[in-house]
């Protein structure tokens, strides 16, 4: 039931593409046969996995970097009442730094270097994963610390066993969330300073008023994306709250 | 092993007074209850013995006291991880017979890949007893660990404590507002006042647990509120 009425959505998007496509044109917007049709022929040059593969690597490590680094300032701001005063400002203002002048700053700061790209994503995402994790850390059950006080657990077995199985429903939001925004940022980054990436061939098919490739990358990537959060985000969300699924 | 109190005044919000002049001297291997009305602050008394509450004055002397076991007056046990992993967690040591015999002991074999939230009250409170006494400690620190249970369960659950501290004797503190159950764990029963809790008696027993009768259980219990009400 669920699966047809997925399906049965999807084809009604696709025949009201159809049908906007015979109202404003081919050339503003293609219809979706010939979007097909672009992306295979992309595929076969070589061309469309090579930039997915590169962009897909930049989500990645900054994704990683920014998710690491989210984590640990986080749980800090959220278990140390005196970081969080001191750190919260910085944090305001990260949050209310638009991504396009981070992103312009690390270029001309660091060049059009691919460090530059990768860090200016980061620290698009740190501040969202930092705030997530905090109210995490700060929701932390105070009974199951002593608990493990009493019982002398290991710094290690506490965080491993105690903590993080706490925080996982705020990581799996932050993850989320985190890898939505990413991709979205990396894109502008590759538009604005790399040479190669869906961005980019994005940026010149724009020039080029070419709307069919652009839709054929962004349709190819937004599927990349989504095997991912059905192939590896759910499952991963549904392992580590395995335990909540069976109810007394 | 001796644990020394002197006073202590323990701050919530302001200086609330919850305990006063306390001086309670354990011996080894020996079950001391601790019975007073609901808020005397038999919790925090416990709290400070383990260390928990580190902010009041007097001292604590735990000698030759390595592990401490404690049950809390939940069971808190971790809800992501199974029973068994819940016990290992505390007592990374502690050998494969050893959990083996406790889990039998304690009925609990049948449980051990069960998470918390699939066990009824009665059991998780057994995987909390289980956890307490499979770090094998020193001393035995129990919160009243048989409130909200049913009479029947609660009863069997304390005969069964009772076998297994035969077992392995352990110096135990058992917290309870119950001095029926009291006079039937303890060695000797300490009668704490209403908050600021003071001692108001403290009791032997000299019958071994298991042999106490019903008539003697109720003898020494009138013993307990006589002492209490010259105090």
């Amino acid at each position: 039931m669920n699966l047809v009425m997925r399906l049965g959505s999807l084809a009604l998007l696709l025949g009201l593409w159809l049908l906007g496509s015979h109202l404003v044109g081919a050339r503003l917007l293609p219809e979706p046969q010939a979007v097909g049709l672009a992306i295979v022929q992309e595929a076969r040059s070589g061309a469309l996995e090579f930039n997915l593969a590169v962009t897909l690597a930049r989500v990645a490590v900054s994704f990683a970097i920014a998710m690491l680094l989210g984590t640990v300032i986080g749980l800090a701001m959220g278990r140390i009442p005196l970081f969080d005063q001191f750190a919260d400002p910085w944090l305001v203002v990260l949050l209310n730094l638009p991504a396009l002048v981070i992103i312009v700053l690390a270029y001309i700061w660091a060049g059009l270097t691919e460090t530059a790209a990768i860090a200016a994503v980061a620290l698009n995402k740190l501040p969202v994963a930092i705030v997530t994790v905090r109210e995490g850390a700060r929701a932390l059950d105070r009974t199951l610390d002593e608990m493990a006080t009493v019982f002398r657990m290991s710094k290690w077995a506490r965080l491993r066993h105690v903590v993080l199985p706490q925080l996982a429903p705020y990581l799996a939001a932050a993850a989320r969330s985190g890898l939505s925004l990413v991709w979205k940022i990396v894109l502008i980054v590759e538009l604005l300073g790399r040479p190669n990436g869906v961005g980019f061939e994005i940026g010149v098919a724009f020039q080029l008023f070419d709307v069919t490739r652009i839709l054929g990358y962004a349709l190819a990537f937004v599927i990349v994306m989504l095997a991912i959060e059905t192939l590896l985000v759910q499952p991963l969300e549904r392992y580590v709250s395995r335990w909540r699924s069976k109810p007394a | 092993m001796h644990i020394k109190h002197k006073s202590y005044r323990t701050a919530s919000g302001g200086r609330l007074h919850v305990l006063d002049d306390l001086f309670i001297t354990l011996a080894n291997g020996e079950v001391v209850a601790l019975v007073g009305p609901s808020g005397c602050g038999k919790t925090t008394l416990l709290r400070i013995i383990v260390g928990l509450e580190r902010d009041f004055e007097g001292s604590v002397h735990l000698r030759a006291c390595g592990s401490v076991g404690f049950v809390f007056q939940e069971p808190r046990l971790l809800p992501w991880r199974t029973v068994e992993e819940n016990v290992r967690l505390a007592a990374p040591a502690a050998s494969e017979a050893v959990l083996g015999a406790l889990f039998a002991a304690l009925g609990l074999t049948a449980h051990c890949r069960h998470y918390p939230g699939e066990l009824s009250l009665g059991l998780a409170r057994r995987v909390a007893l289980a956890r307490a006494l499979a770090v094998e400690p020193d001393l035995l620190v129990l919160d009243e660990p048989f409130v909200s249970l049913d009479a029947e369960l609660a009863a069997r659950l304390r005969t069964e404590l009772v076998e297994l501290v035969a077992r392995r004797p352990v110096t135990t503190l058992l917290v309870t507002h119950d001095l029926d159950e009291a006079v039937l764990l303890a060695d000797r029963v300490i009668l704490l006042s209403a908050s600021p809790a003071r001692v108001m008696a403290d009791v032997p027993i000299a019958n071994p647990r298991r042999t106490r009768s019903a008539d003697e259980l109720a003898a020494i219990r009138n013993q307990i509120t006589r002492s209490s009400k010259q105090a």
